[in-house]
């Protein structure tokens, strides 16, 4: 885990003034190396940029200033091939099924048949989803509609996920056991996973590391090292480590969401 | 039940009709009966198919037209800001002018014939159409559009995989109102500088003052409206129920 995956250096985004708002200073500047085959997580108050930050690594924003890297190679407004992105919203496509979801990126690529329906059938029974492979997303519950994009980012082989709070909406046990199965498949891909949540729980028991982000223009503050080894995820939340962990966390983000609400 | 209410309305129509011929008499309408009967006889006479044939033709192609170009100008302006703010205008003020003061032009762009009619019938149905494809691309969920980016589609590839399947419903909808405003186009434009079509076979019958005639053509051009309205109709259903689970 010493090698640079994801590179970003004075990165700044600035939204332009429109009619109805003065220009807005939304991110940064931010100096961040994401290491390969590391889980990073990212915290910080309401409106900091999270998501900006999540849109400009994936290449579907542009940095205003600075540069993004993804293997030493310039990220510039075009979505890089190595990259999936999983996103808060349930972005399942409704008109068609959980296999056809799960299938539609790999189908615009030359990969043939057999093989997407190998993959296709691997991620439908990883995210335990084999038995609705034909139903529609509307006839599942929203926790499970996020395992379809997920299975749908999944099969692309990403070497790099993003992840923008995508169990947000879900209640908390969910939220729990999506965390870990988010865990084991991270282990299995061997991928670099970026993560955005709000909830400092679920930084605690994930990442290896948590860039805590400033409130608007978001910087990163501090980058805090869990120290976890293999044992990390659901079972870890009753031990001191990720105690200490969470109360740092809102010791650094108290008086920034302070600061957004009052902002706000 | 369904089937229930269906049998009742048409029994309603049918009595309301047949006390209207009791009142009205048979110099302004024929009875129900008598309709059926001569509907009956035209279908089954050979002169009669030319003109059913021309008006089908000039029909298909009018609202083949007017989908497409529905849908392409919907798009358009839906997709791109300053197209619509230029363009939206426009097209609520075309929408809301009578079609008919534009007859004069189709005819003098098109000359009389087929192109005329296809023409009428088309710029009846583009409108409803545009306005409906308009609404479905502007009111696209982003991340449907953001998941297509980061699965790398090109931008065309994005129209017409996932912004095209995402509107249908709505596209729908603008067709079934768009079908029976295309036959109105149709028929009108056949009304006037026409040798042929059920239009013509119209205007003919009320210069004659053939009543039968005319009652019959307007029972077989209903008939064929409602039909194909329900068929539209349970189609569009079934569709919104598919990708969004309404009732």
């Amino acid at each position: 885990m010493s090698e640079v995956h994801v590179a970003l250096r004075g990165v700044t985004r600035v939204f332009p003034a429109t009619a109805a708002q003065r220009e807005v200073r939304a991110l940064g500047p931010i100096d961040l190396d994401l290491m390969r085959g590391e889980f990073f997580v990212v915290v910080g108050p309401s409106g900091c940029g999270k998501s900006t930050l999540l849109e400009i690594i994936a290449g579907l924003n542009r940095p205003t200033e600075g540069a993004v890297t993804l293997e030493g190679n310039p990220v510039a407004g075009e979505v890089p091939e190595g990259i999936g992105v999983v996103f808060q919203e349930d972005a399942s496509f409704p008109w068609l099924t959980v296999t056809d979801n799960i299938a539609f990126g790999l189908r615009q690529t030359a990969l043939d048949k057999a093989e997407i329906a190998t993959r296709v059938d691997h991620a439908l029974r990883l995210m335990g989803l084999t038995d609705f492979a034909a139903a529609y997303p509307v006839q599942l519950s929203g926790g499970m509609r996020q395992r379809v994009c997920l299975a749908r980012t999944l099969v692309q082989r990403p070497r790099v996920i993003l992840l923008d709070e995508p169990f947000g909406a879900l209640d908390q046990q969910t939220r729990f056991l999506m965390g870990d199965e988010l865990l084991r498949l991270w282990r299995d891909s061997g991928a670099t996973v970026m993560l955005i949540t709000h909830s400092l729980d679920e930084a605690g028991m994930l990442a290896d590391r948590i860039g805590v982000m400033s409130a608007r223009p978001g910087r990163m503050l501090e980058i805090i090292e869990t120290r976890w080894g293999e044992e990390r995820g659901s079972r870890v939340v009753a031990t001191p480590r990720f105690g200490e962990i969470t109360a740092r966390l809102w010791q650094l983000l108290r008086d920034e969401s302070q600061r957004a609400m009052a902002g706000a | 039940m369904r089937t229930l209410r269906a049998a009742i309305l048409i029994a309603c129509v049918l009595a309301a009709w047949q006390a209207l011929f009791a009142f009205a008499g048979a110099s302004a309408l024929t009875s129900p009966r008598d309709t059926i009967a001569y509907a009956a006889e035209l279908l089954s006479s050979p002169g009669f198919y030319p003109h059913l044939i021309e008006t089908a033709q000039a029909f298909a192609v009018a609202l083949a037209i007017a989908i497409s170009c529905g849908i392409l100008i919907g798009f358009t302006l839906g997709l791109y800001r300053f197209a619509a703010d230029v363009g939206e205008p426009v097209l609520v003020a075309l929408y809301s002018i009578p079609k008919i003061t534009l007859y004069p032009i189709v005819l003098l762009a098109f000359g009389i014939g087929m192109p005329a009619k296809i023409a009428f019938g088309a710029i009846h149905g583009i409108m409803p159409i545009a306005i409906f494809a308009l609404g479905a691309a502007r009111n696209l969920n982003p991340v449907y559009l953001k998941a297509a980016r980061v699965m790398r589609l090109p931008p065309s590839r994005i129209a017409a995989r996932v912004l095209l399947p995402a509107a249908i419903p709505e596209i729908f909808t603008g067709i079934r109102i768009g079908f029976s405003l295309t036959l109105i186009g149709t028929l009108l434009g056949e009304m006037f500088a026409s040798q042929r079509g059920i239009g013509h076979l119209l205007i003919q019958a009320i210069g004659l003052h053939n009543v039968r005639m005319i009652m019959a053509l307007t029972l077989l051009l209903v008939v064929v409206a409602v039909t194909a309205s329900a068929l539209l109709l349970a189609v569009d259903r079934r569709l919104r129920r598919h990708m969004f689970g309404a009732p």
